[in-house]
This record gives structure tokens, sequence and C-alpha cells, in this order.
């Protein structure tokens, strides 16, 4: 189990002062220009170094991703926009950065921004979260009070600005182009690449989208050193985690953990194990609803990181795990999990427009039996038809989770059809 | 769903910012660059809903349209197209349930099952006392504290069939309690106690449940 001194979010559950005060007396804002005199490169280097992957689903390795921002500042300014649009089904980790931990972002979106040659950042947060919004707001008034944030940032010369923008309840615009789309004053419907956001992105500047985990870790970083950060958890997926373990366990939480833990360790030290013990566990879905679900016999030996999972046919995701006991329908599971994806759906590729609804209103007859069996893999081909052939990866999010269901719980899909069919001949 | 579906039919003629209002829009609008104010939409649209009980009418589209030099359809493209904006009247307390899996698999069916049987209403009804309107919505971003719901701005968590009828009580005297967990557990710890960081963990932690009483 990772050690307390290796944890980053020390105020995560919010049992401290969440503003300036309690912050600087957790290490945050300490010294910061000193970080910044290091130089745009050194700090890339350094976040490379500790092999930071992208905390937002997609695994992408942070500082590779910063190195795509061009090397001088054109006619454009460069920007950095946070993902804080936290809506991925099972994940909730944002959340707790966002009101018990603000300036570990801020001050993340400083030294970033200034590794990328920004000077101003926007925070795009999910409309839904009101309170969150007041805390960060609240955090970044006083850090310009404090001199952390204006014209001369911590005292680094730098100047940096950070502006909170709310949305207004899309998933979609946690897809970072949509996000930049919503924040530009549009419908969120994603962008086409190329062009990167790092080239064209917000109002057609070079722009970096990184997730809030991701940046607020990143000061600690470089007070630590990236190889404090790359000593912990396993090659190629290293440091600490926020994981949020939700569904059928004795006490859901969130916890920060080392990258690789076993997932049967994470639950049962953290969560209080499964709900009436791990022989009662029927599947997980490791990293938010878009990752498909695996069984208990693959549970038992799975570890927590992007490349085990991946393995394993599915993905560590954001981390959000919805564990699922014996007493679960998980054919109404993955079919709510599929009207979410109907839901969300922004309407602009027909094949996730017209898929996702397809694909929930065949579940919805699954849930009850009502099929034929050579529907099921009708339903499969449906779910290779939408994945891949989309602007964004909602479709992929869509398509996914079906395909986990049909790969390890046919047999349940076959026996209700059966069921079904049962039934009316009886009542024939 | 047609865009008349979401309109409301009884329209008011006129829509003015307040002064305070006003203010708030100049601090908005200075977030963004000048030549990109289609940028302050979403923010004017959220201040003309909370200025005018909750939904926007058209009169603040047009408004709105007029403000940031958009085209009114524009405007209308964005309200219709976020599902927090709401373009015709919901009750005094909107409850918006959340029905995704996570919530679902921690009991929100015993939620709605509650609300039903207090209220009398369904997810996109409200009570004719126009105290209560309900919306199932999606993923919340809170599951490790299911099943939720959110009250106007305000996340109530770790709900079950009873404490749903408690909190639906004190809304209806009025008294809407503390957000946060109604079970009493502060943010996302385990219910159990810490699990890490416990030597942080201030003797007298304030919960959400102290904080109410207090």
């Amino acid at each position: 189990m990772l050690d307390d001194k290796d944890r980053i979010f020390t105020n995560i559950y919010g049992w401290g002062d969440a503003m300036l005060a309690g912050a600087r007396s957790r290490g945050d804002w300490d010294n910061t220009a000193a970080i910044l005199a290091r130089g745009h490169d050194a700090i890339i280097e350094e976040v490379k170094a500790s092999g930071l992957r992208g905390r937002g689903g997609a695994g992408f390795p942070t500082g590779l991703k910063w190195s795509f921002m061009p090397k001088e500042v054109g006619a454009r300014p460069h920007y950095l926009v946070v993902n804080a649009d936290e809506s991925e089904p099972g994940t909730c980790k944002d959340r707790d950065i966002l009101r018990h931990e603000p300036h570990k972002l801020l001050e993340g979106c400083v030294v970033a921004g200034f590794a990328m040659r920004a000077q101003a950042a926007y925070i795009y947060i999910r409309g839904e979260f009101v309170n969150e919004a007041k805390v960060l707001q609240a955090a970044i008034d006083e850090a310009y009070e404090a001199g952390l944030l204006g014209k001369d940032a911590a005292g680094s010369g730098w100047p940096f600005d950070i502006y909170l923008h709310r949305g207004a309840g899309a998933y979609i615009c946690g897809e970072e182009t949509a996000l930049l789309e919503s924040l530009e004053g549009r419908k969120g419907q994603p962008r086409l690449k190329p062009p990167f956001p790092a080239g064209v992105g917000l109002y057609g500047s070079p722009t970096t989208i990184n997730n809030v985990e991701s940046i607020a870790v990143a000061p600690t970083i470089l007070r630590r050193g990236g190889s404090w950060f790359a000593g912990l958890g396993k090659e190629n997926n290293t440091g600490t985690k926020l994981f949020c373990i939700s569904g059928h366990v004795n006490n859901p939480c969130n916890v920060e953990e080392e990258m690789g833990i076993p997932l049967r360790e994470l639950l049962e030290k953290h969560a209080g194990g499964v709900r009436g013990g791990w022989n009662n566990l029927l599947a997980v879905i490791p990293g938010g609803s878009s990752t498909p679900l695996i069984t208990r016999e693959v549970c038992a030996t799975m570890t927590m990181d992007f490349d085990a999972l991946k393995e394993a046919g599915t993905g560590l995701g954001t981390a959000g795990i919805i564990v699922m006991d014996k007493s679960t329908d998980i054919v109404r599971a993955i079919s709510r999990i599929s009207y979410f994806y109907k839901h969300e759906s922004c309407g602009q590729c027909t094949p996730c427009r017209e898929g996702t609804g397809w694909m929930f209103r065949m579940m919805d007859r699954m849930v009850r039996g009502e099929a034929e069996a050579h529907e099921i893999d009708t339903l499969w081909e449906v779910t290779k038809q939408v994945e891949g052939h989309t602007i964004c990866a909602l479709g992929d999010a869509a398509a996914w989770p079906i395909q986990g269901l049909i790969r390890h719980f046919r047999p349940e899909l076959e026996r209700r059809i059966a069921a079904r069919a049962a039934v009316v001949r009886a009542a024939e | 769903m047609s865009i008349e579906a979401l309109i409301a039919e009884e329209q008011p003629e006129s829509f003015a910012f307040t002064a305070a209002n006003e203010k708030e829009i100049k601090r908005i609008l200075a977030k963004y660059p000048p030549e990109r104010k289609a940028s302050a939409v979403m923010p004017l649209l959220d201040l003309a809903q909370r200025q005018h009980d909750n939904w926007i009418p058209m009169a603040a589209i047009e408004e709105i349209a007029k403000r940031l030099d958009m085209a009114k359809i524009r405007v209308l493209e964005v309200a219709s197209f976020y599902t927090m904006f709401n373009l015709k009247p919901v009750g005094r307390y909107f409850l918006q349930l959340c029905g995704t899996t996570p919530c679902m698999l921690r009991g929100s069916d015993d939620v709605t099952r509650c609300i039903k049987d207090k209220l009398g209403i369904a997810s996109g009804e409200t009570t004719p006392d126009g105290q209560f309107s309900l919306l199932e919505v999606e993923c919340l971003g809170a599951c490790v504290n299911a099943p939720i719901v959110q009250v106007n701005d305000d996340f109530y968590e770790d709900l079950d069939y009873d404490s749903t009828a408690r909190l639906l009580e004190a809304l209806a005297a009025g008294k809407p309690p503390a957000p946060g967990s109604v079970a009493g557990r502060q943010g996302s710890q385990s219910a159990a106690g810490p699990t890490s960081l416990a030597g942080l963990k201030p003797k007298k932690a304030r919960t959400a449940r102290k904080a109410r009483h207090a």
C-alpha cells in the first residue's frame, strides 16, 4: 500500500482548509518561482521523466503532449485548457480536487502553462458542479489577491491568468475538441483532427487540453522530482492515481493509490471488499463506463494500470471502478450505460447518432429477452459498425460495454431469450 | 424531440437583466478576448435562467443574441443542446435524479419510487402546486456517494428510500438540509473511516450531519 508520505492529495477528503492558508500549509505555492526559473523545456523534461500519463482516460504521456506546443510564440497566444468536465459514469475524482485541493490545480496551471509558453488557462468545469465551481472561483480570487496569478505570477516574472468557465450538462464536452467548441460558444460537437489543438486549438491558437488530475500532480512532481514519481507504480505505468470505487462494495470511496495496485487489494483495503465477499463478485467495470467489463476470474489477478488492463481487452480509463456483485442484473446494468451514450451522443456523426439509439433499443429488448438468439450476433455486428467510424471516441465508448457483455455473458443473454420464448409458447 | 416540445408555450413579452447581473455580465465578458464574445453565451444563459425562476424565456435568448452579436438561432441552438438550460418552467425544487449505472447499482430505483410515492411525479413531471419537478439525468459525477439527487444547485448523496422521504419533507417545509451525504459521511471517504491519511484526520472532523445541526 502507498505510504502517506507519497500521497500527493493530502486533503482529498476535505478534512483541512481547502483555501490558500490551508494549501500553503500542505506545501502548495512553496516557491513556485523557483520551479519556473528552471525554464520551459526543463519542466517538460522533468514531467517526461516522471512517466506521467494523462489521467483523463486515454493515458497519453503528459510531458510529450506539452512538448507538441510550438517552441516560439507566434502571432497567436498559447492556451492551456483544463478539462474539468468530469462526466464518465463511475468517475468522481476531479470533483475532490476541485473542492478540496483547488490550489494544487491552480499552481499546476501556472507551471504547465509556463512550460508550454501560455499566459492564460481556461478551466472548463461541468455545469452541475455548482458548489465546486464556487470553491474554485474563490481560490482563483484569493490567488490573484496574493499575487500568485496576474501580471507577475508568484513572483516569477511570468504573467498568468486563469479563467473559470462553467459547462451546462453535456458529457460530450469532455472530449477535448468538443470542449473547445463549447468554450467558443457553440454546441459541443467534436472537431475533425488534424489539425490538432497544439497547432489550431482554442480561438485558432496553439492549445493543450489536460485533465484536472494530470495538471494538479505536476507541481508535486517538479518539487519531488520525476524520478520519485517514476519510482512508484510500474514501468510505463508510474506514479500515484486517484481511484473511484463505486457500486457493490461495502464502503464506496475515492482513494489515492499506487498505479499497478492489484484490483482485489484495492477493493479490500479501501472499500471494505465486495459486498457479500469476493466470491459474490460478478464483474467489474475497471475504468469508467466505456471500458468493457471483466469477470471475477480476471479480476482475481488484475492489476490497476494502463497496460495490464489493455492486455485484458479493457482499459484503466479514468480509474472509475464500478463493482457489480451477483445480485446485479448485468444486462440491465449495461443497457443503462447504452442509454447514457444514446442520451449523450452529440448527433454529428451518423453511425453514433443512429447507432447509439439502435444499440440501446436492442439492449432494452435483451434485458427482457425479447429477441431472437441470432440477434446477439447482429448486435455485435452493429457495435463493430459504430466503433472506429466516428469523429470522436463516443461511438467507441458506446460500443465497448456491449462487446464486453457479449464476450463474457453471452449465455445469460441466450438464457433470457430462451426463457422469454418459453413464456410466449406457454401462452399460445 | 422537436424543439417546440422544449420551449414553453406561454412566454413573457420582454426580458431585461437586473442591475446586479449587468455588473456580472461585465465581469464575464472580461474573461474572453473582445472579438470572442460568443464564448460568454453559456454564462449569460445561466445568468438569465437564475434571474428568471430557473428557466430561460425566448425574450432572454433574443437579448443575449443582441449582446453577443450572435444570430438568435445560434443562441437557441446552444440553449437547446445543453441539458441544464430549461426553456420552460420547472418547480421551485428541481430534483435531478441520477439514474446511470453506478447510482442504479446503489438503489436509485428506490429513490425514484420514493419520489413517486410521496410526490406523485415521474421523470419529466411537476407537482400541481409547482413546488417540485423531477428529471432523471445522466451521471452527476459523484458515483462513490451514490445514489444522488441534485436539488437546484446542491447534491444530496448516499440516499435511500427513507432518507429521500425525509429530504422531501424538509424541502416541502422550506428547510433544505445542508447538502452532501445524508448519511453524515464527509466527502468521498470510506463510511468505515479513513483507510489512508489517517494521521492527518482531525480528531473532531466536521461532518455534513454535524454541520447541519450546528
